[in-house]
């Protein structure tokens, strides 16, 4: 309904705005908007206008050139390249509700900066409050990953953004009605035109490309681990350096997946994950690839800024770091029911591991943490509505089955 | 193992029993090919187009060990000398017995246990320590150690290159007893292994290695080669296993292939042990009774083993498709191409074969006690002298072009793979780039003071600036203290220094 009405025409969408208590204001101010011309911090200004990433593991090599290992460990292949202006223009987008179809909800209404670039639900919501399936992913690093949502199912940052934009549950826009927004504002015409050197009609793709450039520019790689790891052993205490004994140890087998130095190792595995109604179980990747194999099979979440990134697991079901911990410790498959088949991850086991070990697990992980580069969260958006959020009060008070909104 | 092959009752395989009875009909009579007027197998290895490799005078993977050395005796910690040890340190570990597990994350440690009188130094976990040695650093050498009593591993390496692995005694210790993870040109050999409950010797996701001379038994899997490229394992007595020697692509793993691997020269007996592999694990499907299993991998050539007395069968050949027990991965190949069967000795194997296998044999129309038992689809596999072995689905395999592997002695390099050279000029880049700009902006306060006021404080001074930086002080009241950055090195600072003094944005 919501959506026929905005498609309908300018004085409808007015008219609906007032309806549901959304102020849509005139455009923002233009001259308060000017896109970077330098690099997002970490990353160096080619001459060609290009924005590289520079990192201390650029300094190693490793097998087939993969991240996945030990401690100087090199990174694999990364998305970089994309001009200052592209980066910044992202920001601004990710940033503004005017990408949904109603105007209420950002890129970042649900990959938040101040919870790691999640939304502390168990489950998303979308437009209109509508629930989503699963747990919003971290955007820490995504400049390595191949492949995007929990499924797998999109192999670059751009498909991703085009499935969130138009998804029902999410943003639930159309192609159509997002160019039309776009196009029908002068800031962004203007913005899109200083990013791409293009001609005044915006286009889908730039918009999937300028998306795609912001969110690779969220590099998360200095923290104290990261100075462990170069060398620096007074930068995590002995504690410490026992909970990343026995995270990398073969009994917890934390490391063969959460595999240093992103802690993904960007593969599908199948864990057994628990789902809160086990009559509907999230087939996950089996879905993708059309393969009962993979039934269950979920991508490995990164766990860089994982303390902030609550709660855990592609459901959300665990509230506590140490709950997701202790859901691995109670042993291989504990949590399937008897009538469900899953071909469980090898490394799935019983490692048996004490409390003491599980507390010394929670205590390296937070040493994980690093939001140095975080960028800046615009006060103001081309569009005129609140940043991340521009939502009516009846919606915002809302309450969530699984968690609450805010 | 029963789930290893059940996939085959099915249409395909009626379809692959037909297609083999109808090859086999057309089978000429036996030739015997004389492997020392063969061609020779070229192996898919060039180290002159390996990036970074230097040919030079031939050592051990890991390099020389420089002067310096620490000695532990009985009652000290292992640990306490690594944390002590600046690289390039010898480790001598005087006999004893030590409760520790011992981490190594830097480069060029030998770690080398004193032989007396018989008398070894015992790492013992008591049954409660996780690993026993955990290594990431490179040129890493662990020599002369018993290890026992430990949870996980006896030995694991995490992506540290140029390992020697040697002549360690390794009982009843958890999963793996030797597993180099992600490295590259490494030796184990001469070791001991047994009681392992999955691979005695694991060699994981590695390239260029080298496995010889071991004696493993009384495990799941004697020696692994998984997800790795340019291998050589020769020269090993492998027996009562689970399964001998395996060569594996795992699949969901980030490294998707294992190829150019030759298995020659071992001495694969009696691999019948009951198999004790933790549910779950891929190794818990392996039948009692294998000699070799291929699965999936590529240019895997087996020559000159002996190979007998496996109720199973002495050389197990199959794809992901009929390893109901391994989950499904879109980006790695299933099948086992350019598999290469030479010479070997075979005797008494597949006495008593799995039903599965007998079902593939019935379907074949052919009941014998396989030697060799190939159940995959795959390509271009080759066998010489086949009349020398009872065979099951080798129909498509070809003569092979070359008869033996004698031109390829080792795979492991000439000299050890350097570390990246960065230039000095660059390091102070993107060590400013990576690491300082997290706290510090041109012109503006982050964390720290802005470059402008550093540049204020320290004009034409990157000397001074670069010890600042490896030993900071607190300055300012109003702003946190600074950690050391001595970790980057002298020669990284002074490049830092001189970098951020020159920045004019």
């Amino acid at each position: 309904m919501i959506r026929r009405l905005l498609t309908a025409g300018v004085v409808l969408v007015a008219l609906l705005v007032d309806l549901i208590g959304i102020k849509h204001q005139a455009a923002a101010d233009s001259t308060i908007f000017v896109l970077q011309q330098t690099c997002p911090r970490g990353f160096e200004l080619t001459s060609d206008n290009r924005c590289e990433l520079r990192t201390l593991y650029q300094f190693y090599d490793s097998t087939q050139s993969r991240g996945v290992g030990g401690t100087h460990t090199g990174l694999p292949a990364v998305r970089d390249g994309f001009s200052p202006q592209q980066i910044d223009l992202g920001r601004l987008l990710f940033f503004d509700p005017v990408l949904s179809v109603d105007g209420t909800v950002s890129c970042a209404s649900c990959h938040r900066p101040d919870k790691g670039f999640t939304d502390g639900q168990a489950v998303s919501l979308g437009v209109a409050g509508k629930q989503g399936t699963r747990s919003a992913p971290s955007l820490w690093n995504t400049a390595f990953l191949t492949s995007y949502f929990w499924d797998a199912r999109s192999s670059s940052l751009e498909q991703q953004a085009a499935e969130a934009l138009y998804s029902q549950a999410e943003m639930a826009n159309t192609p159509t009605n997002l160019l039309q927004t776009l196009n029908a504002n002068p800031i962004y015409q203007g913005l899109f035109q200083q990013a791409f050197n293009s001609g005044t009609s915006i286009t889908l793709d730039n918009l999937y490309t300028a998306l795609a450039a912001f969110q690779t520019s969220l590099i998360s790689l200095n923290s104290r681990y990261d100075r462990y790891a170069h060398g620096d052993h007074a930068a995590l205490n002995s504690d410490e350096v026992a909970g990343l004994n026995v995270f990398r140890s073969f009994v917890a087998r934390c490391a063969e997946c959460h595999t240093p130095p992103l802690f993904t190792n960007n593969q599908i595995a199948v864990i057994g994950v628990p789902d809160d109604d086990e009559t509907i179980r999230d087939v996950g990747a089996e879905k993708t690839y059309g393969e009962s194999k993979l039934k269950g099979g979920f991508k490995v979440p990164t766990l860089r800024n994982i303390e902030h990134t609550a709660p855990y697991m592609h459901s959300g079901n665990f509230t506590e770091l140490r709950d997701a911990i202790e859901f691995y410790n109670l042993g291989r498959g504990h949590a399937v029911p008897k009538d469900t088949k899953l071909l469980l991850h090898w490394h799935i086991t019983s490692p048996d591991l004490s409390d003491h070990e599980i507390d010394l697990l929670v205590g390296f992980m937070a040493c994980l943490s690093d939001q140095k580069f975080m960028p800046t969260i615009p006060n103001t958006v081309p569009s005129g509505l609140t940043p991340i959020n521009h939502l009516p009060t009846a919606v915002t008070s809302a309450t969530n089955p699984r968690g609450s909104l805010q | 193992m029963k789930r290893l092959l059940v996939l085959l009752i099915g249409m395909g395989a009626i379809a692959a029993g037909i297609g083999y009875y109808l090859g086999a009909k057309s089978t000429p009579a036996s030739v015997l090919t004389n492997v020392s007027q063969g061609a020779a197998y070229q192996g898919g290895y060039d180290q002159a187009k390996d990036a970074g490799v230097e040919a030079g005078q031939r050592q051990g993977p890991a390099g020389q060990a420089s002067q310096a050395l620490i000695v532990v005796n009985d009652g000290e910690s292992i640990q306490a000398a690594v944390k002590q040890a600046l690289p390039g340190t010898t480790i001598q570990i005087m006999p004893g017995v030590y409760h520790e597990t011992v981490y190594i994350d830097k480069d060029s440690i030998q770690l080398i246990g004193v032989i007396e009188a018989g008398k070894r130094a015992v790492l013992d976990g008591q049954g409660k320590l996780n690993d026993a040695i955990l290594y990431s650093g490179n040129n890493v050498v662990v020599e002369n150690l018993e290890i026992t009593g430990y949870k996980g591993n006896g030995i694991m390496g995490q992506a540290g290159n140029n390992f020697e692995i040697r002549n360690n005694l390794i009982v009843d210790t958890g999963i793996y007893g030797i597993f180099p993870q992600l490295g590259k040109n490494g030796v184990v050999e001469y070791n001991v292994v047994s009681g392992i409950a999955d691979a005695a010797i694991y060699i994981g996701m590695s390239d260029n290695v080298h496995v010889a001379h071991n004696q493993v038994f009384d495990s799941v899997a004697g020696i692994e080669i998984e997800n790795s490229r340019h291998a050589i394992v020769e020269n090993n007595h492998v027996y009562n296993n689970t399964g001998g020697i395996l060569a594996f692509i795992t699949p969901g793993l980030p490294i998707k292939t294992t190829y150019d691997v030759i298995i020659r020269n071992n001495f694969i007996l009696s691999n019948n042990h009951e198999n004790f592999g933790a549910p779950g694990s891929t190794v818990a499907g392996i039948p009692a009774g294998t000699g070799i299993l291929v699965m999936a991998a590529d240019e895997v050539v087996i020559e000159n083993n002996l190979i007998v007395d496996h109720k199973t069968v002495g050389v197990l050949i199959v794809d992901h498709a009929n390893a109901s027990n391994v989950t499904a991965d879109p980006d790695a190949d299933p099948n086992p191409d350019k598999v290469a069967i030479l010479n070997n000795t075979m005797m008494n194997n597949g006495y008593d074969t799995i039903p599965e296998i007998k079902a593939f044999m019935a379907l074949s129309l052919k009941q014998v006690e396989p030697d060799i038992a190939h159940v995959s689809a795959g390509q271009d596999n080759c066998i010489i002298n086949r009349h020398r072995y009872n065979t099951v689905g080798l129909s498509d395999f070809t003569e092979c072009e070359f008869t033996h592997t004698d031109a390829i002695k080792t795979y492991l390099l000439d000299t050890p793979v350097p570390p990246r050279d960065i230039a000095a000029s660059e390091r102070g880049k993107i060590a400013y780039l990576g690491v300082c700009t997290g706290c510090h902006s041109y012109n503006g306060r982050l964390i720290g003071p802005s470059i402008q006021t550093i540049q204020a404080l320290y004009f034409e001074d990157p000397e001074g600036l670069a010890t600042y930086l490896a030993n900071p002080i607190k300055k300012r009241p109003d702003y946190p203290e600074m950690p050391s950055q001595a970790y980057l090195g002298e020669e990284t600072l002074l490049a830092v220094a001189k970098y951020v003094l020159s920045r004019e944005n």
